[in-house]
């Protein structure tokens, strides 16, 4: 999904989307073990941005709530108060907190350099499929060999 | 000239059609292709359109974030031009369902019980609710014929079941499915891989499944039965006519009382009338009874064919109560149809469990990155911060989940009403429901989540999560006109037709005097089948 552009950056402030930035970074950092990018990387923030839609309401009213619990852009916090104000955020944000930290993880995980880190291919289950195992159907013999048990009415 | 009618002078008035069928989803697809060889002019009016397979989220790279958006399972949060809103605010059980050319069969996990004979005598078995008036015995030719038609594939010799032939193979177990046969097999207790409508081998047209796993929110290759691909080309070529992206808003009554036809919104929203000899209401629990109390009249001034005051109510939706957990191999995933197994160790009465009838379990594979990572934090069990990744990766593609399907039994208090405010896009009152869970339901989903429990503990899984019930889980939504013999306690009697009305049918799962513990689907068809087949042995004295 890196092919996204942002082009829906409008649809926020600058001062929301610096938000919207921090607290994605808070969720899922950089991780150089894993070899993947935070959800704060600029890739990431633009598909955000530019498949926000239907989201977009819910979202800003996360972000002013976000807003009001910080007091101040949330990246110039120090960090013991930022992890303060998440945790506070996520515990009182009912649905539109909810919305928003969905949006950034439906973002998150269909990330390119993601799904790679996971092992999972790069392209959309339909048309290519996947292979279903058959699986050990010797296990459905002690349930043959078991008599019939459905309820017979009068 | 009907009431209401001539006050419009806008309303463009159709030529006369045999038999007009409302909404073309399972049932009112079932019903037009049986009656179609009686070569009456039979017309279906349905809100939606075709759909696009093409368009289906597995088809693009977002195809999980798409499930929370334009296909949601939820009219509310979906919100298509051809979705009409709900108020359920006072449920703890939404619900879930679509519109348009095959109704809720584009959006549903294709899992393909049957009711069971007990569940057609629950009264005289358990003396609870009511018995209907058929039985498993009068429908089994139906769910033979209904099978062939949308395309099962299953395995017979299910020991918790009458014989039945599924005309395809199971799906394979699979890893999910071997994990749980392995459980069930330590406990003792019932499994059998479930009967579905996904094809597992080319059949009728359609391409076998080649597991794009996202299943429910429409099948892209066509494996998935739904009734844009089974059963309405059959009826096309047979005649029927379909009319898409008509919103009826009410049926008409004459001098006799009888149903005249119906008042529709057409595609360009201009208002018409439809002349019909006939009216089948194939709307389902939910859209069946808003049109009736729609259609409210001098004549009727209560809501049509509501004589007997139960229009709406008996609501009953299936509470699932779903538990999950995750194991150190890897499953299935989102790789793989959700359909699996299916369990009725726990599925007839046994009052030592402390409550009364049962429920069955069906098993699951697994969830996709989105799924798991969004559900995950939601429950508290995918940190937020540097360990985040690791545990993701723990969870990811390890996903083991079951749900009870618990059956609810008929209360009248949990109902469906028109909401005093919210309409839909055309002006027309939109439904609004009021649902409670029993004391006997709330037992019956505290011992599947405790048999859940040691299934998925005998399975090795841990972080165990539930969903209880699954909060937009009201897929199956039934009981609100309900079938029987005496008109003072039921909307339709034994073979589909209004006590009140007696040129109008119903045929979708309203008709459902109890809800069994499985999906409805293959149950509500086989009821449409069986309507139409006693509606063509009639035609000479069908008003009598």
């Amino acid at each position: 999904m890196n092919d996204r552009s942002a082009t829906a950056n409008s649809c926020l402030t600058r001062a929301e989307r610096d938000d919207l930035r921090a607290i994605a970074a808070m969720m899922i950092p950089e991780s150089a073990e894993y070899k993947v990018p935070g959800a704060d990387d600029s890739a990431i923030q633009a598909d955000i941005l530019a498949t926000l839609g239907r989201d977009t309401a819910r979202v800003r009213q996360a972000l002013d709530h976000l807003a009001r619990l910080a007091g101040r852009p949330l990246a110039a916090l120090d960090a013991p108060r930022r992890e303060t104000v998440a945790r506070e955020f996520r515990a009182t944000g009912g649905v539109a907190a909810a919305t928003l930290v969905r949006v950034v993880l439906q973002c998150y995980y269909r990330d390119d350099r993601v799904l790679r880190s996971l092992k999972l291919e790069l392209r959309p289950p339909f048309p290519k499929g996947y292979t279903l195992e058959q699986g050990d159907w010797s296990l459905l013999d002690p349930v043959k060999a078991r008599p019939s048990m459905w309820r017979r009415p009068p | 000239m009907p009431e209401n009618i001539s006050k419009n002078k806008n309303t463009s008035k159709n030529d006369p059609v045999d038999v007009l069928i409302i909404g073309a989803g399972a049932s009112g697809a079932a019903v037009a292709w049986s009656l179609a060889d009686t070569k009456m002019h039979i017309l279906c009016l349905e809100q939606g359109g075709w759909m696009n397979p093409s368009e289906y989220p597995s088809t693009g790279r977002d195809w999980e974030a798409r499930f929370y958006g334009d296909y949601s399972p939820s009219p509310n949060i979906r919100a298509r031009a051809e979705d009409y809103p709900i108020n359920d605010d006072n449920s703890p059980i939404k619900v879930v369902n679509f519109n348009g050319v095959g109704g809720s069969t584009i959006m549903y996990t294709a899992h393909w019980p049957r009711l069971h004979p007990s569940d057609f005598r629950v009264k005289t078995l358990d003396g609870v609710a009511d018995d209907w008036p058929i039985d498993y015995a009068t429908l089994e030719p139906f769910f033979a014929e209904n099978d062939r038609m949308m395309g099962v594939s299953g395995l017979a010799g299910d020991p918790a079941f009458p014989p039945t032939q599924p005309p395809m193979p199971p799906l394979p177990l699979g890893k999910s499915g071997t994990m749980f046969g392995r459980a069930m097999n330590k406990l003792g207790w019932h499994w059998w891989p479930s009967d579905t409508t996904v094809a597992t081998t080319d059949y009728e047209g359609r391409a076998r499944c080649i597991n794009l796993g996202h299943c429910t929110p429409g099948c892209a290759q066509g494996a998935k039965a739904s009734t844009d691909i089974t059963y309405w080309p059959h009826a096309l070529r047979a005649g029927v006519e379909l009319r898409t992206h008509c919103r009826v808003r009410e049926i008409m009554t004459n001098e006799h009382g009888m149903a005249s036809g119906v008042v529709y919104f057409d595609q360009d929203g201009v208002e018409q009338f439809q002349p019909a000899e006939v009216v089948i209401i194939a709307c389902n629990g939910i859209g069946t009874p808003r049109l009736l109390l729609n259609s409210a009249s001098s004549r009727f001034p209560n809501g049509l064919a509501n004589s007997s005051g139960l229009v709406g109510k008996n609501l009953m939706f299936h509470p699932y109560a779903q538990v999950y957990g995750f194991v150190e191999e890897e499953t299935d995933s989102n790789r793989a149809p959700p359909t699996c197994l299916w369990s009725k160790e726990f599925y007839d009465t046994d009052l030592s469990r402390g409550f009364v009838r049962g429920y069955a379990i069906q098993f699951g594979r697994g969830a996709g990155p989105v799924f798991e990572a969004v559900m995950s934090e939601a429950k508290g069990i995918l940190p937020w911060g540097a360990d985040h990744h690791r545990v993701f990766r723990k969870l990811n593609g390890h996903r083991l989940a079951l749900s009870a399907i618990c059956e609810d039994l008929p209360e009248e208090h949990n109902r469906v009403t028109l909401d005093p405010v919210l309409k839909d896009s055309h002006g027309i009152p939109a439904p609004r429901v009021d649902y409670t869970i029993s004391e006997n339901s709330k037992k019956m989903m505290e011992h599947g989540i405790a048999r859940g429990k040691e299934i998925l503990a005998a399975a090795g899984a841990s972080d165990i999560c539930l969903n209880s019930p699954i909060p937009y889980g009201g897929w199956h939504l039934l009981g609100t006109a309900r079938m029987g013999t005496d008109p003072a306690r039921s909307v339709v009697n034994e073979w589909g037709r209004s006590h009140d009305v007696k040129n109008l049918f119903i045929v979708d799962g309203s008709v459902f005097v109890t809800a069994g513990g499985v999906n409805p689907t293959s149950t509500i068809q086989a009821i449409a089948l069986y309507v139409a087949d006693q509606m063509k042995q009639r035609l000479a004295n069908l008003f009598d």
